[in-house]
């Protein structure tokens, strides 16, 4: 933990010590839905304030184009899974001073990392589904961008949301660690007043166990959170694992509860694995 | 400039769409060769994740697909379930998802108008450059993109893979008091949207008419958003499930989206199309505004697909408008559902088009199979088609640069969703 942070401050003193004021940004997409670049591209009026802030050098999506720009601060969206994004991937990293993974994909994989964990990897879907699969050049797994280079922020969600994006981006403007909140979602939901989906309608509710951020919108809507955030810090998987089967799920279905939008992080893993093999 | 000599260009990344292509071409003595749209979106899958899944699963996931058209996506994959499982949406539940995929639609063709093709006809790298120069046009865009957000995130939570959708209707009715205040907002925006038919229609946009089919949804009364059935102005007139008899897909060495064709041949969808063979459909305030401008239809110019998508933008303020006008909360927001085995099929319009859908359910109501047909697969023949003459129309003897710029311009006319793929647009010329 305290290496973690020796590394941000390590980082972040790389930021802070750009010789131009106005940073320059950049937005890369990996292998994602878009999704996440749009925190900026609906920004509306913020998206023009924030380009008086800084030089958006590159932003494929939203126009300006300079890939291997050397930029004070990167975001990147997606996951990687193609040899030319792993060859990619660290080009953005040797490019920037501070690196933020934008999203599930980034973060952890993603929807697509469940490829990961099909038994001959990605070439027997690749059969499946095109006529040439010698035509496809992929990788047999989908994985986050800090198994490949280092990540000094990660900020989770799928998508991720424009005020955790903007937040974080205005901490970094001022010089300072982004401080995000990796509690429980439980916790925003009780302060929204929501009422239980697990105790009161016995749905397999994900929220004791996922990073806060959403803005508790599943439980608003009366409907069990599904984890798009990610684990939150210290899950305590096994337990609410067990409560699911106490609800009269099946192991099967409780496994798929944690092998879904972020399948490839660790904890969510580990406790899909567990009950895989039991059922 | 020698239309001979031989020349080479690269172009990293394609801006201003959504994922990764590229474009190849050579050309000789002033004829292209060859020219192939490749396109680069990693594959991820989505038919073989969805296997195994349950229903409320399946709608999370499509989601997924794209994060600027996730509606789409839950729309057409709802009605598929639903007829899977012979379940019957009810009037009130139907009228909500034509309400929520308007505000799709507005914040798509908003975005896309605005931020991704205006830049090419006022000259400007982006939008947010052009915000300097033309700050109202962009703030209008902005605006409007907006208050579609907005209409999703009021029976979704939010814009973006959005919460709010289930098999059999919705998890909870929109709030009467939220669902009131954006009908304040859309009546105001209404201007705005009539201002934007008559200012894309003032754009001095290239004049290439070309021969090609348009394909789209026909609904008996309505605009066609939610469903219908399958028609072309070549005759074709298709029950949903019937797709499969007349389209057929097809995979090729440059790309990871398949190529679908009509009986062999390349086909448009999208914007243009649905206007071309939907004009009649419009209210009549669009249809007016519409015909204010002059434009003929059916249009033959592709470039006239910016003007399309502001009349689509016109004719959803104005159906939103008219469906929150009588908006009454239902609860419960959804009809009981029962599942079992089957198979069912969905078809709707996405921003950019015709969106096909086909599951195969087990008893326990589980995917077995998955089958997805996204409009940009549909149009990638036909943006193939298209460049390979406009760009001879528009002359080999331009310098790379104005190819390069004509080239992306055409393909951007179609707004793909590569993303739906991923985004390195290198431009190869190579002229012998």
């Amino acid at each position: 933990m305290a290496g973690q942070n020796r590394n941000q401050t390590d980082a972040l003193d790389r930021l802070n010590d750009r010789s131009n004021p106005r940073p320059r940004i950049a937005v890369h997409k990996f292998s994602s839905c878009d999704g996440c670049q749009l925190a900026f591209i609906n920004a509306g009026e913020a998206l023009l304030e924030l380009a008086q802030l800084v030089d958006i050098v590159h932003f494929a999506e939203a126009g300006p184009m300079d890939p291997e720009a050397a930029v004070d601060l990167a975001f990147v969206e997606g996951s990687i899974s193609t040899p030319d994004e792993a060859e990619r991937i660290r080009k953005v990293r040797a490019s920037s001073r501070y690196l933020v993974s934008l999203g599930a994909c980034a973060t952890s994989g993603g929807l697509q990392a469940l490829r990961n964990f099909n038994d001959d990897g990605a070439k027997g879907w690749t059969e499946a589904i095109y006529a040439q699969p010698a035509f496809i050049d992929s990788l047999d797994t989908a994985t986050p961008v800090a198994e490949h280079v280092k990540v000094d922020l990660e900020l989770w969600g799928c998508p991720v949301n424009a005020r955790q994006v903007f937040q974080a981006l205005r901490q970094l403007l001022f010089g300072v660690a982004p401080v995000v909140d990796k509690d429980k979602l439980c916790v925003e939901c009780k302060r929204q007043q929501h009422v239980c989906v697990l105790v009161a309608k016995g749905e397999p509710c994900m929220g004791p166990v996922t990073h806060t951020g959403c803005g508790a919108l599943c439980p608003a809507f009366g409907r069990d959170c599904y984890a798009c955030f990610g684990p939150a810090e210290n899950p305590n998987t096994a337990a609410l694992a067990r409560r699911f089967e106490g609800l009269g799920l099946m192991p099967e279905a409780v496994a798929r509860r944690f092998h879904f939008i972020n399948s490839h992080a660790p904890a969510f893993r580990s406790e899909w694995l567990a009950w895989k093999q039991g059922s | 400039m020698s239309e001979n000599r031989e020349i080479r260009i690269e172009v990293p990344v394609l801006a201003r769409v959504e994922g990764e292509g590229a474009l190849e071409l050579s050309a000789s003595g002033g004829q292209i060769e060859t020219l192939r749209l490749r396109i680069f979106e990693p594959p991820r899958y989505f038919e073989k994740f969805l296997e195994g899944r349950g229903h409320q699963e399946v709608l999370d996931v499509v989601a997924r697909i794209c994060g600027i058209c996730p509606v789409a996506y839950q729309m057409t994959a709802v009605q598929a379930l639903e007829q899977a499982f012979g379940v019957q949406a009810s009037p009130w539940v139907i009228r909500m998802r034509r309400l929520m995929y308007c505000g799709e639609w507005l914040q798509s063709h908003a975005l896309h108008i605005h931020l991704l093709a205006l830049p090419d006809f006022l000259g400007f790298e982006s939008g947010i450059a052009m915000a300097a120069r033309h700050p109202e046009a962009v703030r209008r865009g902005l605006r409007l993109q907006r208050l579609g957000n907005d209409l999703i995130r009021l029976f979704g939570g939010r814009s973006v893979h959005p919460v709010g959708m289930r098999v059999g209707g919705f998890h909870r009715a929109p709030d009467p008091e939220r669902a009131a205040t954006l009908l304040e907002e859309m009546r105001a925006a209404l201007p705005d949207a009539e201002d934007l038919v008559a200012f894309t229609a003032s754009l001095d946009l290239p004049q290439d008419d070309q021969d090609f089919t348009s394909v789209s949804l026909r609904h008996e009364s309505e605009y066609p958003l939610y469903s219908g059935r399958i028609v072309s102005d070549r005759g074709l007139d298709l029950a949903v499930e019937d797709y499969p008899k007349h389209f057929q897909e097809s995979h090729v060495a440059h790309s990871t989206a398949l190529y679908a064709h009509l009986d062999g041949e390349p086909y448009l969808v999208g914007p243009l199309a649905r206007l071309n063979l939907n004009h009649d459909r419009l209210s009549p305030p669009a249809r007016a505004a519409l015909d204010a401008t002059g434009l003929q239809l059916p249009s033959r110019n592709m470039f006239h697909s910016v003007i399309a998508r502001a009349v689509e933008i016109h004719e959803v303020v104005l159906e939103a408008i008219r469906l929150l006008e009588s908006y009454r909360p239902e609860e419960p927001a959804h009809v009981p559902v029962t599942v079992g085995a089957g198979t069912g099929f969905g078809a709707t319009e996405a921003p950019r088009g015709l969106l096909w859908h086909r599951y195969e359910l087990d008893a326990a109501g589980k995917v077995r199979s998955a089958q997805i047909v996204p409009p940009t697969s549909q149009n990638q023949a036909r943006i193939e088609d298209d460049l390979k003459r406009s760009l001879e129309a528009f002359g080999l003897h331009n310098d790379d640069d104005a190819l390069r710029l004509r080239g992306e311009t055409v393909i951007r006319n179609y707004d793909p969703c590569i993303s739906c793929a991923t985004h390195f647009l290198k431009v190869r010329i190579q002229r012998r």
